[in-house]
């Protein structure tokens, strides 16, 4: 499959710059914040982990990336999010466009109630992707194969993607975030609703997506959390406590809360 | 002490009876309601079930080349014709009011029928034969037995000699009764035998095709704006007061409407299907719009996450796939608000569809009536032969609802949620 | 445990991934500025929902407008406070120009008492048996029987109007007046009563359903508290269901009785145009969308008070029948708010 490489160099990062910055980020719920001052930079081609207590603002900040939290009325972001160097809540930055580019998986599996073909060759569609049937055909191959689907479904692709199981719909969903070819994926809690085989799968998944997208998990599970990332942030009451390196984090934790959470005491 | 569990004092009796009276207050409510429902409808049903007969009668004509002249049908004077062998079959005849009466066995259209007979069959001309004649309408209700022959001559419309000359056609063979295809295939009519209720059904199709084809796009786009877009602020607050307000307006005041806007102000042609639709179709605006918001917050917020989460803009989002997935309740709601609008009769009685219409109606902008008018025009007519006739009409328009909510019910069956 | 989990991971943390040539060729310049759908296009199918929204606006304002504007050329011709207060209805007109003295009455007291006796008789008879059968649905009938009663009931509301009409002028009325000739009553042909039963046994279903909804919204918590003391089923609903439900199944009373006094074919039908001023509900009476029906119906000059008068008797009825609903609306929400 060949995609056209022009000005993708220009892109590409030196090696040491993250591909997401984020500067004092703050976010409220009408008076309420929920989250205070986060900095956090994130580095391409890794998968990072968000981790802490349930409503400690990881999923908010996730959100925030893909700015899904626009959606929400009463809620206001202040602060810097960069993504290659350019500003997502600037002025001129078009969020459908921003979408395209930050692709996101979500806690529930989702598919639309359509075939799988459609689920797939939806985002390439809207986004104008590949311009004939072959293309499109190739392109949905391409996406369910990197999502490690492909052997299960390639003879029942009209069918309806609500048959599927939890874990099947839940890869589906990925291959249908990849189909637009995002640079970053977000995932919220992505195995919540799996059984722990299905999740082995996806954890698989994941590690092997790295290879070509940047990967931000918020996750409960301290497990999975050393499974699958590289980099690791714990975020406490709207506080990011502490991130770095996940092995760092888990094995030497510079933060007392950190250390509560990660031994099971608080959470 | 007995066992206190089966206390037996009095107090305890009454409040059992009062339980058992009020769980039976409940009872007798419903059952007087669908009593009265059942005894509608039956005594509708009972009513009009007669007119799916009607009562033809058999005279012999003599088509003779002196009567008619082959070259020239048209030039016969064939109700003159028919006279003739009526007073040929019943020779007895003579005083002029009885003659009248004789005449007055056929329908009035008598003329025309032997014409189109003609007509139809050329080979006819030439011989004198038997040729079957509408009956008219009180000869039709006395075969059908609908007339009751124990009272006073004096209180029936039919006469004891008009009964003795059906009775004497009758055992000679020369009535008959068949399926009413008139009733079906004609248009309305000031004789009872030959009206039908075409150009009523015709005229209310047209009226709710325009009434649709206004409200349906109108009203499902308001829906998904108010549901899916528009800004929680008092503007959007305001119409959805107005929208349910709407709902509750009585229908005779958006007649007025009609009237003084449509007609008056933009001079839109009066009794036409297209006013008529018009005014229905703001008035079930207000139905389709709060059915097709429930329709649409019933889909889940997952499925607009997972569009708008893959760069899908809002509106793509929505018409793509939150619209595809609450079309089966919109749907329904929109069915639901069409079959209001089929029995809806006060506000075309403002805008002027309650003339007397025959043709049945060609285009939206020609003079029409509709269902429920025809049966208010029929309810109020004289003659006891149109009460069968407003029976079958109501019949006629209780399947039609009966139809609707069906496909409606259907509707919602099928495509229950998946989700 | 977490430990040997890092032991595995350790191995992938490395600055640069080994990538595949795959890597390059998947990606596409971050743009996040433009986007390839139309904006245009958007902008439109926007505008034009924005547009029909506002027809729920604009149907209000021109009934207030139509209304509004007939009724100032009639109330130039008739006094308001002779409409308002007037007690003799006989809206003729001129049968020439110069006879001022025949323009006819316009006093609409006896058309508001002819629809408030025809309403509140229909209301006599709806609110008992449309409560009843709320209650009995939603307290004691079985699953199965709820499923088959309601959409019986349902019927009764899809019946149009017209159908009642006919039933309340050709049955009920003939039977009244014959059940009142042997008891020695004289019963108008066109009484009240007949009008008033019928319109009353068509708001049932309207009455049923919503109260059926509002006793349904009562919290189960309320209802176990009362009978775990020992209270009977009935007692249950009567001192604790009932009460808690008043202001909800007040509303669908007020909209039942809204509905009753716009309510046209059935009167138009069956009650008559007599404009009498009594409070007999056996003698005949005629009602404001009656009367509206008759003036309107057939040839109108546009200029004469007695087509102008069925303006001013509309904006009337909807101002009554607005004030109804918003009231009856305003009681319904608030009553969701508080349970929800």
């Amino acid at each position: 499959m060949e995609i056209k490489t022009d000005a993708i160099n220009s892109l590409k990062l030196n090696k040491n710059t993250p591909i997401i910055q984020a500067k004092n980020v703050d976010v409220f719920y009408g008076y309420k914040q929920a989250l205070d001052n986060i900095s956090l930079d994130i580095p391409e081609n890794k998968v990072t982990s968000l981790i802490g207590p349930s409503g400690c603002g990881k999923s908010t900040f996730l959100r925030c990336i893909n700015r899904m939290n626009d959606l929400v009325s009463i809620c206001r972001v202040t602060g810097e999010i960069k993504i290659f160097n350019q500003d997502i809540y600037a002025q001129e930055v078009d969020v459908v466009a921003l979408r395209a580019n930050v692709g996101m998986v979500f806690q529930k599996p989702n598919p639309f109630p359509k075939s799988i073909y459609e689920n797939v060759a939806y985002g390439p569609k809207i986004h104008r992707l590949s311009s004939n049937k072959s293309d499109m055909d190739e392109l949905v191959e391409w996406s369910l194969r990197k999502a490690g689907l492909w052997e299960e479904v390639k003879d029942r692709l009209n069918e309806v993607a609500t048959g599927l199981s939890g874990g099947q719909q839940q890869r589906l969903c990925i291959a249908r975030a990849i189909a637009v070819k995002p640079r970053v994926i977000l995932m919220d809690e992505p195995c919540s609703a799996l059984d722990p085989i299905a999740t082995a799968i996806i954890e698989e998944l994941i590690d092997e997506l790295r290879n070509n997208f940047s990967i931000i998990i918020v996750t409960h599970s301290m497990q999975q959390a050393a499974r699958v990332s590289q980099r690791t942030a714990f975020f406490h009451m709207g506080n990011l406590v502490e991130s770095g390196k996940t092995k760092n984090i888990f094995t030497s934790p510079k933060d007392e809360r950190t250390q509560n959470y990660i031994t099971g005491r608080i959470g | 002490m007995t066992n206190m569990f089966t206390n037996t004092s009095l107090l305890r009796k009454s409040r059992a009876a009062a339980e058992l009276r009020f769980r039976w207050f409940g009872r007798i409510a419903i059952g007087i309601s669908l009593a009265f429902l059942f005894i509608m409808v039956g005594s509708i049903i009972n009513k009009g079930k007669s007119v799916l007969i009607s009562s033809d009668i058999a005279i012999i004509i003599d088509l003779g080349p002196n009567q008619v002249d082959p070259n020239n049908i048209n030039q016969t004077g064939f109700d003159a014709l028919i006279k003739r062998s009526l007073r040929a079959t019943f020779p007895e005849i003579t005083s002029r009011s009885d003659k009248k009466k004789l005449y007055g066995l056929l329908s009035a259209d008598m003329g025309f029928e032997l014409q189109k007979q003609i007509i139809a069959n050329p080979n006819l001309l030439g011989i004198s034969q038997k040729l079957w004649f509408t009956a008219s309408d009180d000869v039709d209700l006395l075969l059908k037995g609908s007339v009751d022959l124990t009272t006073q001559e004096g209180d029936r419309r039919i006469s004891n000699l008009e009964i003795n000359w059906i009775a004497k056609l009758k055992k000679s063979g020369n009535t008959r009764s068949h399926f009413n295809k008139k009733f079906f295939m004609n248009g309305d009519s000031r004789e009872p035998e030959l009206a039908g209720i075409l150009s009523a059904l015709v005229g209310s199709i047209l009226t709710l095709s325009v009434c649709f084809f206004v409200s349906f796009p109108i009203a499902i786009l308001a829906a998904i704006y108010l549901e899916e877009f528009a800004p929680k602020n008092k503007i959007s607050s305001f119409i959805e007061v107005n929208i349910n307000n709407l709902a509750a307006v009585p229908s005779i005041v958006f007649g007025l409407l009609g009237l003084a806007l449509l007609l008056n102000v933009f001079g839109l042609p009066r009794s036409t299907p297209l006013v008529g639709g018009l005014v229905l179709s703001l008035m079930t605006l207000p139905t389709i719009i709060i059915a097709a918001r429930a329709s649409l917050r019933s889909v889940p917020p997952s499925i607009r996450e997972a569009a708008l989460g893959m760069g899908a803009s809002p509106i793509q989002a929505t018409f793509h796939h939150v619209v595809p997935l609450a079309l089966p309740g919109i749907l329904t709601g929109t069915i639901v608000g069409m079959a209001q609008a089929l029995g809806e009769t006060a506000p075309l009685l403002m805008i002027g569809m309650v003339a007397f219409i025959a043709d049945v109606p060609s285009s939206i902008i020609e003079p029409a009536t509709a269902l429920p008018v025809q049966i208010f025009l029929w309810a109020d007519a004289s003659e006891r032969a149109f009460l069968e006739k407003t029976s079958a009409a109501i019949m006629v328009l209780l399947v039609f609802l009966i139809l609707m909510n069906l496909l409606a019910i259907l509707l919602r069956k099928k495509f229950e949620k998946r989700f | 445990m977490i430990a040997q989990l890092l032991e595995s991971n350790e191995q992938f943390d490395v600055d640069s991934p080994n990538m595949p040539n795959e890597a390059v060729t998947l990606s596409k310049p971050f743009n996040i500025t433009t986007r390839n759908s139309s904006n245009i296009g958007e902008y439109a199918i926007k505008f034009i929902m924005v547009a029909c929204s506002m027809v729920a606006i604009a149907v209000t304002v021109g009934i207030v407008f139509s209304l509004f504007f007939e009724s100032i050329s009639f109330f130039q011709r008739v006094s308001i406070s002779e409409f308002l207060f007037g007690t003799k209805w006989s809206p003729q007109t001129a049968l020439r120009a110069d006879q001022v003295a025949a323009e006819g009455s316009f006093g609409a007291v006896p058309l508001i008492t002819g629809t408030l006796l025809i309403s509140f008789i229909a209301m006599c008879v709806a609110t008992p048996l449309g409560l009843f059968s709320a209650i009995y649905l939603s307290e004691y009938a079985s699953r199965r029987a709820r499923n088959v009663i309601k959409p019986l009931l349902e019927i009764l509301a899809g019946i149009p109007t017209v159908v009642y009409g006919f039933f309340a002028a050709l049955t009920v009325a003939p039977m009244l007046r014959s059940t009142g000739e042997n008891i020695g009553l004289n019963v108008s042909s066109e009484s009240a009563l007949a009008a008033g039963l019928v319109m009353g046994i068509m708001i049932i279903p309207l009455i049923s359903s919503l109260s059926d909804d509002v006793i349904n919204a009562v919290p189960q918590s309320l209802r176990d508290a009362s009978l775990g003391l020992g209270s009977t089923n009935s007692e249950t609903i009567r001192k604790v269901v009932l009460p808690a439900a008043i202001p909800g199944i007040s509303g669908s009373l007020l909209l039942g009785a809204s509905r009753a006094i716009g309510e046209t074919m059935i009167v138009v039908m069956a009650a008559g145009l007599a404009a009498n001023l009594t409070a007999n509900p056996l003698e005949a009476v005629t009602t404001i969308t009656a009367q509206i029906v008759a003036l309107l119906t057939g040839d109108q000059e546009f200029d004469s008070a007695k087509t102008l008068s069925a303006f001013a008797l509309g904006l009337l009825l909807f101002i009554v029948t607005l004030i109804l609903n918003m009231i009856s609306l305003k009681i319904v929400n608030k009553y969701r708010e508080q349970y929800d």
